[in-house]
């Protein structure tokens, strides 16, 4: 599973030989993230957010096995079993709050690799399997995401429950016993509390195994690169480690120096004050919101506030959430183009940054109440956002007339450093 | 013996007796995966205990007109309303051909109480509580209820007006038990 010069793992140690033989572990991670993985030579530092994934990731699962040790599922008793570990447990806030804001930094990186895979043309051939797994991560961490905010028991907690699982009371006939079923009562309650606080515990190690499958296949065609040219031969290449251990090392740093900044400084700057309340049933607050990772499809969401065509309201905007996201499954077949970075694409690449101006437009829709003039601006970002996936880009693929591209990713980098002489030695 | 038999069976029927046996095995182990799989289905329905909370009684004898309460039916809140007799004649001059749910109001209430309005607080779009019965609550542009969440606005006699919601707000089955106690469920 990679190009024919890639160094060969031979042990020195005769213990590593002898484990070598017996489970070859440390071989399997040689091949894949360390110096017998071939990485194209230029990559930028838009290849450092998959590696940040994984390390928002382990720091979830670290920091939630821990919070799951004086957490109390139980309905009477979860809004202040989180108390408890914020004012009680030794170290509980700082553990409670890098978790917290560990999955806003999740959701930050994620959103970040999914617009380096958009601007690079990651999604084409060869990698088609990498995006869609990769979506189905986006799909299982939004899953997860949602749980875990359940969990506290505060009035967002309750009420996003009630809002998210009145989505599928919008399917016909099924509708209203699914969401009975899924919510194990009428309302959010205890049987929901149980249910989700095991699901949120199980769903990141099936993250976890979803991102094996995304590494394995993409390491049967290797990393893309900036310019989007497939690696030709060895001088295309540098060994994974040390030369992108290095350099996803410093990314980390950053990262953990914002995720640090967040943590201390700033703790519930992206929360709502509401849920600090407890989970009141007979109550809602005043402008519920979900959290910010999600703003962009709930606007979609509100945007449906007319029936059309036989299906009401309710059941367009649902249908029309889950399609904003259904849609990226498409992605690889909607973009015909060969050529895969934006690069070279100067059509596709005005269209790319109208839509990341459109997707921060209904984000910030999302966050406004349901009155005028957002409604109608959040009509118009979703039409748009489906314009851009079902009409744009399969024109824009077909008529675009590409940039002349270098031969090779060697040749690219050369000219780049052509300019700058003094740097060219390296 | 057995190796001597075969081959002729295959010629009178094309079926031999291991694709049989096969087929057979399979599909019983498949069968009994799936039976294993009700129960596991099942345990996430409303349990006994929660479905035993169906029935609540209500006393509304101090709610004045034009006043309403709160109370809570299966853990789900339930607006009672004492309408005035105008918001009654409102929703009656409402005509039927303009409601995205139709229904009047002599459907939604109980014949000779037509003006105890009472009805499940939950949005039928996505399960918000509405606003409006509560005192200086928004009512929203049509003097009934107000969803906060989405933007949906319930007439005087809860019907939906305006905004995503499919259909009116819920009337839960009830009856008077006398003329100030009314038993929902």
């Amino acid at each position: 599973m990679s190009f024919p010069w890639a160094k060969n793992y031979e042990p020195q140690q005769p213990l590593m030989k002898w484990l070598d033989e017996k489970l070859p572990l440390p071989r399997l991670v040689y091949n894949a993230v360390g110096a017998g993985y071939p990485v194209p030579r230029n990559l930028n530092y838009f290849w450092n957010f998959g590696v940040l994934a994984c390390a928002a990731l382990a720091i979830q699962i670290v920091t939630g096995i821990v919070l799951a040790m004086h957490y109390a599922a139980n309905a009477g008793v979860a809004f202040n079993s989180v108390e408890h570990i914020m004012r009680d447990v030794n170290a509980g806030w700082f553990i409670r709050y890098a978790h917290m804001n560990g999955a806003s930094m999740f959701f930050i990186v994620v959103y970040l690799h999914i617009f380096r895979g958009l601007y690079y043309g990651s999604y084409k051939a060869p990698r088609e399997m990498v995006w869609l797994l990769g979506v189905v991560i986006f799909l299982l961490m939004m899953a997860t995401a949602f749980m875990g905010y359940v969990l506290p028991w505060g009035q967002m907690s309750f009420w996003g429950a009630q809002v998210i699982t009145g989505f599928f009371s919008a399917i016909p006939l099924v509708g209203e016993p699914v969401r009975e079923w899924l919510l194990g009562g009428f309302v959010p309650d205890n049987a929901t509390l149980n249910r989700f606080f095991s699901l949120h515990y199980l769903l990141p190690f099936v993250i976890a195994g979803v991102i094996i499958l995304h590494i394995w296949a993409l390491h049967i065609p290797g990393s893309s690169n900036p310019t989007g040219i497939e690696v030709k031969d060895e001088q295309d290449t540098i060994p994974f480690h040390p030369y992108y251990t290095a350099k996803d090392g410093f990314g980390l740093g950053i990262f953990l120096l914002i995720f640090a900044l967040l943590t201390f400084f700033s703790p519930n700057t992206l929360g709502h004050a509401d849920n600090y309340i407890p989970a009141n049933s007979l109550s809602t607050p005043a402008h519920i919101v979900p959290e910010w990772y999600f703003l962009p499809f709930y606007a979609i969401l509100k945007a449906f506030t007319f029936n059309f065509l036989w299906v009401d309201a309710k059941l367009w905007g649902v249908i029309a959430m889950f399609a904003s996201i259904a849609v990226l499954f498409f992605l690889p077949w909607l973009d015909s183009s060969p050529v895969k970075s934006s690069n070279y694409r100067p059509l596709y690449r005005i269209f790319f940054w109208i839509l990341v101006v459109d997707v921060l437009v209904l984000g910030y829709c999302g966050m406004q109440p349901a009155e005028q003039p957002y409604v109608i601006l959040s009509q118009v970002g979703a039409i748009y956002y489906f314009a851009h996936f079902l009409v744009i880009l399969p024109i824009v693929s077909r008529i675009e007339r590409p940039l002349p591209m270098p031969n090779s990713i060697t040749e690219a980098v050369l000219a780049k450093h052509a300019d700058a002489p003094s740097e060219a030695t390296a | 013996m057995a190796s001597e038999t075969e081959p002729a069976a295959v010629i009178e029927d094309g079926v031999r007796r291991r694709d049989f046996i096969n087929i057979a095995a399979v599909s019983f182990a498949g069968v009994g995966a799936g039976v294993v799989v009700l129960p596991l289905i099942a345990q996430m329905n409303p349990s006994a205990d929660v479905l035993a909370l169906s029935t609540t009684e209500i006393d509304i004898s101090a709610i004045q007109p034009g006043q309403a309460i709160k109370t809570s039916w299966r853990k789900q809140p339930v607006f009672v309303r004492n309408l005035f007799a105008k918001e009654i004649a409102e929703a009656k001059a409402v005509p039927l051909s303009d409601l995205r749910d139709p229904e009047t109001i002599d459907q939604r209430t109980k014949p000779g109480k037509e003006n105890w309005l009472i009805t499940l607080g939950v949005c039928t779009h996505l399960g918000c509580v509405p606003l409006g019965a509560a005192e200086g609550e928004n009512k929203g542009d049509f003097g009934g209820y107000f969803c906060p969440c989405h933007g949906s606005h319930y007439d005087t006699a809860a019907r939906i007006r305006k905004g995503p919601a499919p259909k009116n707000l819920v009337v839960p089955p009830y009856e008077f038990t006398s003329d100030t106690v009314v038993m929902i469920g």
